[in-house]
């Protein structure tokens, strides 16, 4: 009898193992800098040779998901492919194979395998860690289009059918922050001994995420010159308790305005709960409107508009064009944008946020703008300054770590040019206002 | 008399069973899995108002629908049969190794490491036996050393194994961050891509082959180990009773050490099949919480490793298959869980059946064939 009971303990054992695992994914989206290789092109103009026109009948798409709909990051992402092949012909019932839940590791080399051999065309994949896998199936299948989101390593493998895409989310984090700076200077115009003290919740130290919050950064200050921000990392893609412990953190510092580049909304909730007991603090997000989780609190979330970069992919396969090895696009094809402003927002935000959007879109307000921020000098010599601190030239992709520039040069008239030399992101530059915590 | 007695007689009675054949054993294990499957079908069709047959099928061409999904589940099922052939030894002798997440990713680790420095200076086929041996002894060192503290000052190996879980898992994270590739991914990313150093051959054009082979090896080798050898009675012994092991002469201290040393050492090599013959990375779901389910199989196998076979193809298959269902019919793979563990549920119960037999009130009690299975 001991036995049996020993093995039912056991299968409650599994259960549990089970659940913790389905739950433990991460989404993650990281982006970096090192790679093995030592020579990059300049991948705009890379481009594999077209091929045959493709009927949208025929054509057969499948998606790898990191997670399931319940992860507002797939949720944006399924969201995303299913409108693009809506848009374009493609019946989503039976042209469309989406894999959820797949773990970032064999499992989904095993389903990228499996998509190709059910058919597909063109197969993505959502989640960074998909990325090296997804390569080791694209060398398998040279007719079969794969497409890593958020990966950076398509244009240095060399293979013609490997892609990655990321749209311009440093866009919406500029946008973004120009909301919470709305928000600063109508809460310093009512106190005006107030701090103009922002804190930022990243994920891990790579360039995605500096790039991200150095935008969100420079759109506050465009609007409130003194604010000065500070950044806590959680080394984790998707750790509510550690985001919410480090929101805390930094409200507790005198901080007015928490932002965050994290999958949960562990921040958001820390900073409604602070606010309901009376605290003077609003909140960012990113990915999904925090409005459900923080009413009073949140102000904007930064968002991607996935159908956009998707469907451009799909329609350069059935117009038989060639498809981009690396494919980037921002609020000029409304690929980024932001969610729907909070009650809680300054008056004359939406005027702002508008003016912003154009800007953005005729190309009079570049986002880096190395007019508006300052750096301390390169100690590695990836990027130098003038003798005020403006920066004048920056390495683009420094991949393999030799302090050697790869790609060509970053900065192109007076602005540091994001996005244009890979898909993914590569602003990694630390400038003035801003410190890192940890 | 008679009204007495039947008032006192409860309306079901328990009796064991001592007369029950080898057929009737597995035809009732048989019927157990049959009913897991209406049960299945009543649940599938009550929740989703799906046919339970079309999901039954999608669930089967999922794990076997084409050659290459037929060849995945094959290499999972070897790696989860491998821990559990680790786990048999162990688990017989009455030790609790909840350890065998931690002993494989210890073999995981050591094969990993020597992927990535020696991959491109060793020919494979020594490469390979480097890997195997280093995998081996690590994991025979993760397993000795709950079994050598159990052994000399009683420590409670149940949470010496679980804990060596955490340390192992540690382990893993630092080698991770040691070995990170591309910089700042927080993986170590598929070793030797290019090379393909260090990575199980492909044999019969197949890439999977010599992980059948190692395990299927293996399989036969623990079952002889278990049932013929000096050793594997040994731990019979031990395992019935520790007192009367040390009665008849056995340096109980010695087999405790050297038995987990192995169950260990075979979670090793798991571990090296997964990373050179698998996944060809390490990361802390390199094990996944086979560990755990490998318990499972080695004890609803009674630890007859023929019988594990059958059981980790089950769990497997059944693990593919929700991949396929959740995509093709919407359901979230959770819904699979739920089927697995309503047919688990099934097994187990049916154990009970095969070892006891109810009475109802007012049958007779040794009647042939009046108590159902």
């Amino acid at each position: 009898m001991k036995k049996k009971l020993f093995a039912v303990v056991m299968t409650a054992v599994m259960a549990v193992s089970m659940a913790a695992c389905g739950g433990s994914n991460t989404a993650s989206s990281t982006a970096n800098d090192t790679t093995d290789v030592s020579v990059m092109e300049d991948v705009t103009a890379t481009v594999v040779e077209a091929g045959e026109p493709v009927a949208a009948e025929d054509i057969k798409v499948g998606l790898i998901c990191v997670e399931d709909e319940n992860s507002g990051y797939d949720a944006s992402h399924i969201e995303g492919i299913t409108k693009a092949c809506e848009d374009l012909g493609i019946d989503t019932a039976t042209q469309l194979i989406i894999k959820k839940d797949i773990p970032e590791d064999e499992s989904c080399y095993d389903n990228a395998v499996d998509l190709a051999e059910e058919g597909c065309t063109i197969i993505f994949s959502d989640s960074y860690g998909h990325q090296s896998y997804m390569q080791e199936a694209a060398s398998e299948y040279p007719d079969i289009i794969f497409v890593a989101a958020t990966g950076d390593m398509a244009a240095t493998t060399g293979l013609g059918n490997f892609k990655n895409i990321f749209p311009h989310t440093f866009e919406s984090r500029y946008v973004s922050g120009i909301v919470a700076g709305m928000k600063l200077a109508e809460m310093m115009a009512e106190d005006s001994s107030l701090d103009p003290y922002v804190g930022y919740i990243g994920a891990y130290p790579y360039a995605e995420v500096v790039s991200g919050y150095t935008a969100f950064f420079l759109g506050v200050r465009s609007i409130v010159p003194e604010a000065h921000m500070d950044v806590q990392y959680t080394n984790s893609w998707y750790d509510p308790t550690a985001e919410g412990a480090a929101a805390e953190a930094l409200m507790s510092k005198g901080c007015a305005i928490i932002s965050a580049h994290a999958d949960s909304t562990g921040a958001p909730s820390a900073v409604q709960a602070a606010s309901k007991n009376g605290k003077k603090v609003f909140c960012v997000g990113y990915n999904i409107d925090m409005r459900s989780v923080a009413p009073d609190a949140a102000l904007t979330s930064a968002q991607n508009n996935w159908s956009v970069l998707y469907k451009h992919m799909l329609d350069c396969v059935i117009k038989g064009e060639p498809v981009p090895v690396d494919y980037s696009v921002g609020a000029d094809q409304d690929a980024v944008m932001i969610s729907e402003l909070g009650d809680a927002c300054a008056e004359g935000t939406a005027e702002a946020v508008e003016a912003a959007w154009k800007g953005i879109k005729d190309g009079s307000i570049q986002v880096f703008d190395t007019a508006t921020f300052t750096c301390p000098a390169a100690e590695d010599g990836s990027y130098t300054v003038d003798e005020n601190g403006v920066v004048t030239s920056a390495y683009g992709l420094d991949a393999d770590g030799d302090f050697v520039n790869d790609n060509g040069e970053a900065i192109v008239d007076g602005a540091f040019v994001e996005s244009e030399l890979r898909s993914a992101p590569y602003f990694s530059l630390r400038i003035d206002g801003i410190t890192e915590l940890n | 008399m008679d009204r007495l007695n039947k008032n006192r007689e409860p309306f079901l009675r328990i009796a064991k069973r001592t007369d029950i054949t080898p057929f009737r054993v597995y035809a009732t294990r048989i019927i157990a899995v049959l009913l897991s499957l209406v049960v299945s079908g009543i649940f599938i069709f009550a929740v989703t108002k799906l046919n339970p047959v079309d999901v039954y099928k999608s669930l089967f061409a999922g794990a076997f629908g084409t050659k290459r999904r037929f060849w995945v589940t094959i290499r999972d099922t070897m790696m989860l049969l491998c821990i559990a052939l680790g786990l048999a030894p162990a688990f017989k002798m009455r030790f609790w190794n909840i350890g065998a997440e931690g002993q494989v990713l210890i073999g995981g680790i050591v094969t990993a490491g020597l992927m990535r420095s020696l991959g491109s200076s060793l020919p494979l086929p020594v490469l390979l036996v480097l890997m195997a041996a280093g995998s081996f002894l690590g994991g025979a060192v993760w397993g000795a050393i709950p079994a050598f503290f159990k052994a000399f000052w009683n420590a409670n190996e149940t949470l010496f194994t679980l804990m060596m879980n955490y340390v192992a898992i540690q382990l893993t994270s630092y080698c991770v961050a040691l070995w990170e590739n591309p910089f700042g991914s927080n993986s170590v990313g598929i070793i030797n891509q290019k090379t393909k150093a260090g990575w199980f051959p492909a044999i019969f054009g197949q890439q999977n082959t010599l992980n059948v082979i190692i395990v299927l090896l293996l399989t036969v080798a623990m079952f002889l180990y278990l049932k013929s050898s000096k050793q594997g009675f040994e731990i019979a012994v031990v395992g019935s009773s520790e007192k009367t092991a040390r009665y008849v002469g056995i340096n109980v201290k010695a087999v405790m050490i050297r038995t987990v040393a192995l169950s260990g050492a075979i979670c090793g090599i798991a571990g090296f099949i997964a990373v050179a013959g698998a996944s060809h990375t390490i990361s802390t779901s390199t094990a996944g919480g086979q560990g755990f389910t490998a318990i499972i199989v080695a004890w609803l196998a009674k630890f007859n490793p023929f019988i594990m076979v059958v059981i980790s193809l089950l769990l497997v298959s059944l693990q593919k298959g929700a991949t396929q269902i959740a995509s093709q019919f919407n359901l979230n793979d959770y819904a699979s869980s739920v089927i697995t563990g309503i047919i688990l549920f099934f097994i187990l119960g049916s154990e009970f059946f095969i070892r006891f037999r109810l009475i109802v009130r007012g049958k007779k009690e040794n009647s042939k064939g009046g108590a159902k299975a």
